[in-house]
């Protein structure tokens, strides 16, 4: 099918974003970093069609803003789930059982991202999870897990 | 009230007890502050609520928000009776057997005022060094005997010494947050109970070695730590300008690579790249961040500095074994009962934090090993428990002790599965610039698969490669890889049978 009218409207207004993202950060190689944060938190994900604009206003070749974009676990290049679900797999939540809450959770996913994250510094009270980068919840198990996922389809 | 904002207290349910604790004191037209403060580190009592009582903090823990109407029939913000009252705070052996300094206010301040930071001791640190010569801020340091705490242990003042004397400029002074070892978390106490401490030793670091520009390389596993870190730097510019300092301080947010937390890879991240390790020579004390001299220490190491200008170096000197001087806030994880923050001199031993202080394990299962130092730490078993807890008695048995993290296993642990799982770690972290960490990794977890599936005659080719990964790393990611796994190979031989 093809829209190039919807596809334009949408490049426009990602290129307005852009410049107003850009701007805040400053037109230096190492603001990529910060400026690919605000942009993920702007999209949820880091779109491919960005990154030769960036690039260009950076003074950097598209590839080297690939490189860094791929190198970084925190960066996704596709859009994630309704919730990103971040599991801990280090080895105090390994200590406490979370092999099990991250087999649990892989299966029982649905439409959110269930990803292992490698320590979120709540090692005395694991297994932990992280959900949005916002909220945390300690001392996971699977029956609390199944009960967050509740939590979290009844919520907007 | 004092109710912890402190990332695992909110993990645990503290925002809801807050909530509880506002909505009970209006419906009963009581008027009741409630401070977020940082936590104590006495995890498995937390939500810990505390009152301020003519008699002191009382501490009531843990408190779930279905607790509270109960709490306050009974008299909470008088500090009275009920079965969660733990009594005054700084009496619970707990806390009261530690030596808190570097530590001493998180949990007691509002880590959201300098008013109360400075209130509470802070700033007389910076007070001092505006008035002492760049070289005698650097003097006290080394006097004091501090190394880094971050893991490697280096002389501090060494490093500023070095940054000193180099002749170009701007310099930089970056603080390492990037904490990605399992079982760590005092610099995110830190930085979420008492961020002001360490944006003041950063401003007296800049002081020593002439930097006027600082860099907080924060993880981004830590969004509370950097929102804190944010309020409290936007906070401390007015700060600084009033003491006539001239330092700038940027926090800069990671990205998920725990190899950035090697200093050249930090350095590599801020400046916009990939976080590939650089190789050494040249230092970053010389040669750092955009080319300039840099000094990169951690967070709990430049915290650490404001008390020994305060206090003197003494304070630090006096404290510890051997070349280990002054405490270390040692971090209980993984399956402990107790699991909390312990701030003690160097020289106690592993038994003592285990035991004494960590109640053994969660499950109540007798404890089998513990991994000291992160990741990278050796596995030790119960026969090496009984070793001080201080650099050089560590190196002695092939361990170190790292970032002071320690994380218990109880005997339900597969000792092959964890070496399997370091080498599935590195594989997974490598930066992917030097061949025996990037390929040796891949081949690791091949090794372990064959071994745990019973052919023991891989254990020599084992060997080997954690020998090539050794001597051949360009960093300590692959270099230190092998501890884990040799130090599981070598105490738990009958795991790998």
């Amino acid at each position: 099918m093809f829209t190039p009218a919807r596809g334009l409207v949408m490049a426009v207004r990602e290129t307005r974003e852009l410049e107003a993202i850009i701007h805040r950060h400053g037109r230096r190689p190492d603001a990529l970093l910060p400026i690919l944060h605000d942009i993920q938190e702007a999209h949820g994900h880091v779109p491919a069609g960005l990154l030769l604009a960036l690039a260009s206003a950076l003074g950097l070749s598209r590839a080297e803003v690939h490189g860094v974009v791929s190198y970084y676990r925190h960066f996704r290049q596709t859009p994630p789930g309704r919730h990103v679900v971040r599991v801990c797999c280090a080895e105090a939540c390994q200590a406490a059982g979370a092999e099990a809450v991250a087999e649990h959770a892989r299966h029982h996913a649905g439409d959110l991202t269930v990803e292992p994250v490698y320590c979120l510094g709540l090692c005395a009270v694991g297994p932990a999870v992280q959900v949005d980068e916002t909220s945390l919840h300690a001392r996971m198990t699977p029956d609390k897990f199944d009960a967050l996922l509740r939590e979290l389809e009844q919520a907007p | 009230m004092f109710v912890p904002g402190d990332a695992a207290a909110l993990a645990l349910g503290a925002d809801r007890v807050a909530g509880a604790i506002d909505r009970e004191a209006r419906w009963r037209g009581m008027e009741v502050r409630i401070v977020r403060n940082g936590s104590r580190g006495l995890f498995w009592l937390e939500p810990l609520v505390e009152v301020a009582t003519s008699s002191g903090r009382i501490a009531y823990g843990p408190v779930a928000a279905e607790d509270v109407p109960a709490l306050f029939d009974a008299g909470l913000p008088e500090g009275r009776e009920h079965p969660r009252r733990l009594g005054r705070i700084d009496e619970l052996p707990y806390l009261a057997r530690q030596r808190r300094i570097v530590m001493n206010r998180v949990g007691i301040v509002d880590p959201g005022s300098l008013g109360d930071y400075l209130a509470h001791g802070g700033g007389r640190g910076l007070e001092r060094a505006r008035r002492m010569a760049p070289a005698g801020i650097v003097e006290a340091v080394i006097d004091a005997g501090l190394r880094g705490r971050g893991g490697a242990a280096f002389p501090t003042g060494i490093k500023w010494q070095t940054a000193l004397a180099a002749a170009a400029t701007p310099k930089y002074v970056v603080a390492n947050a990037d904490e990605g070892d399992s079982g760590t978390y005092s610099d995110r106490m830190l930085m979420e109970g008492d961020p002001f401490c360490l944006i003041e030793g950063m401003a007296i670091a800049g002081l020593a070695v002439g930097a006027t520009r600082g860099y907080v390389y924060v993880r981004s596993e830590y969004p509370h730590a950097i929102a804190r870190l944010e309020a409290a730097a936007a906070a401390a510019a007015d700060w600084l300008r009033d003491q006539s300092v001239d330092f700038a301080i940027e926090v800069r947010k990671g990205a998920g690579s725990y190899v950035c937390g090697e200093e050249t890879a930090m350095l590599e991240s801020i400046e916009g790249r990939r976080g590939e390790v650089r190789a050494k020579p040249p230092l970053p004390a010389i040669a750092g961040l955009f080319g300039q001299p840099t000094v990169i220490n951690n967070v709990v190491t430049l915290a650490s500095v404001p008390a020994i200008l305060a206090e003197g170096a003494a304070g630090c000197r006096d404290h510890g074994v051997g070349r280990s001087r002054g405490t270390l806030p040692f971090q209980l994880a993984g399956n402990i009962r107790h699991g909390g923050l312990v701030e003690l001199p160097f020289g106690q031993t592993l038994r003592e934090l285990l035991y004494d202080f960590g109640g053994g394990s969660r499950t109540g299962r007798p404890l089998r090993a513990v991994q000291v130092g992160g990741p990278l730490g050796a596995y030790l078993p119960e026969a090496a428990f009984d070793t001080p807890l201080d650099h050089e008695a560590f190196a002695a048995i092939g361990a170190s002790l790292g970032h002071g993290g320690i994380v218990a296993f109880d005997d339900s642990v597969d000792m092959s599965r964890q070496a399997r799982y370091a080498f599935a770690f590195c594989a997974a972290e490598s930066c992917g610039k030097c061949t025996p960490c990037r390929i040796g990794a891949v081949r690791g977890v091949e090794l372990m698969d064959q071994l745990r599936a019973g052919d023991g005659s891989r254990i020599g080719l084992l060997r080997d490669l954690c020998d090539t990964m050794i001597h051949g790393s360009l960093c300590a990611m692959g270099a230190m890889t092998s501890n884990p796994v040799l130090s599981a190979l070598d105490h738990f031989p009958e795991d790998f049978a």
